[in-house]
């Protein structure tokens, strides 16, 4: 029983260090802002809670995987609201998106809100 | 030796999220990698929690995941609005929201 655990949290570890990894290099060559948010946004979360599932298969049924949980839980919610804000903050100063033609980006005349 | 790959494993990145720190043309490259660096290094603080063996630093690593997030919400606002709205303070117009 104990092999298995091990081996499990080895697995989540790797994938979630997978993630992390994948999501800074997006982040590093993608081109554009955008872009890079979107890559560091889905593959971070992903990736720390992965890392972080690995940490509470180590530790077993003890007060520190509620704290782990409380950690993965709060960075669950937190980091794609960080996204949002993010992009939110960068579109409503005028940042656009690469390569969309600006037609596309102003809002239809029946969607004028 | 796990935890000891974990935290490797979480160094390069880490320092990749420097260089589009540092690299980043728009301020908001910057705040991206900001943000993604506090990520990992909330990660870092729990394996070297449990690398050391000290349960208690788990409690720093949730703290600081607290503060960071914060942190890019105030940087976002402070960029947006050139002050971040704190009462009486002499910048902001009527001393209240933005």
């Amino acid at each position: 029983m104990e092999m298995i655990i091990d081996l499990a949290s080895w697995a989540f570890l790797l994938a979630g260090i997978f993630f992390i990894f994948t999501g800074t290099l997006g982040m590093l060559r993608l081109p554009d802002f955008y872009t890079r948010l979107h890559a560091a946004g889905i593959t971070d979360t992903l990736g720390t809670e992965l890392m972080l599932i690995a940490m509470m298969l180590q530790a077993g049924w003890s007060i520190v995987t509620v704290k782990l949980l409380m950690i993965s839980l709060f960075i669950f919610f937190t980091s794609p609201t960080a996204t949002h804000a993010l992009a939110n903050a960068a579109n409503a100063v005028g940042l656009r998106p690469f390569g969309v033609p600006e037609a596309d980006l102003r809002p239809k005349k029946t969607e004028e809100a | 030796m796990m935890f000891a790959a974990a935290a490797a494993g979480l160094i390069i990145p880490m320092l990749m999220a420097l260089v589009r720190g540092l690299a980043g043309p728009t301020l908001y490259d910057r705040v991206l990698a900001g943000n993604s660096f506090g990520t990992k290094t909330v990660l870092l603080i729990a394996v070297l929690g449990f690398i050391g063996g000290r349960p208690d630093f788990l409690d720093i690593a949730l703290l600081y995941a607290l503060m960071n997030f914060i942190g890019t919400i105030a940087i976002l606002k402070f960029f947006r609005y050139r002050n971040l709205g704190v009462a009486d303070s002499p910048d902001s117009k009527n001393g209240g929201t933005a």
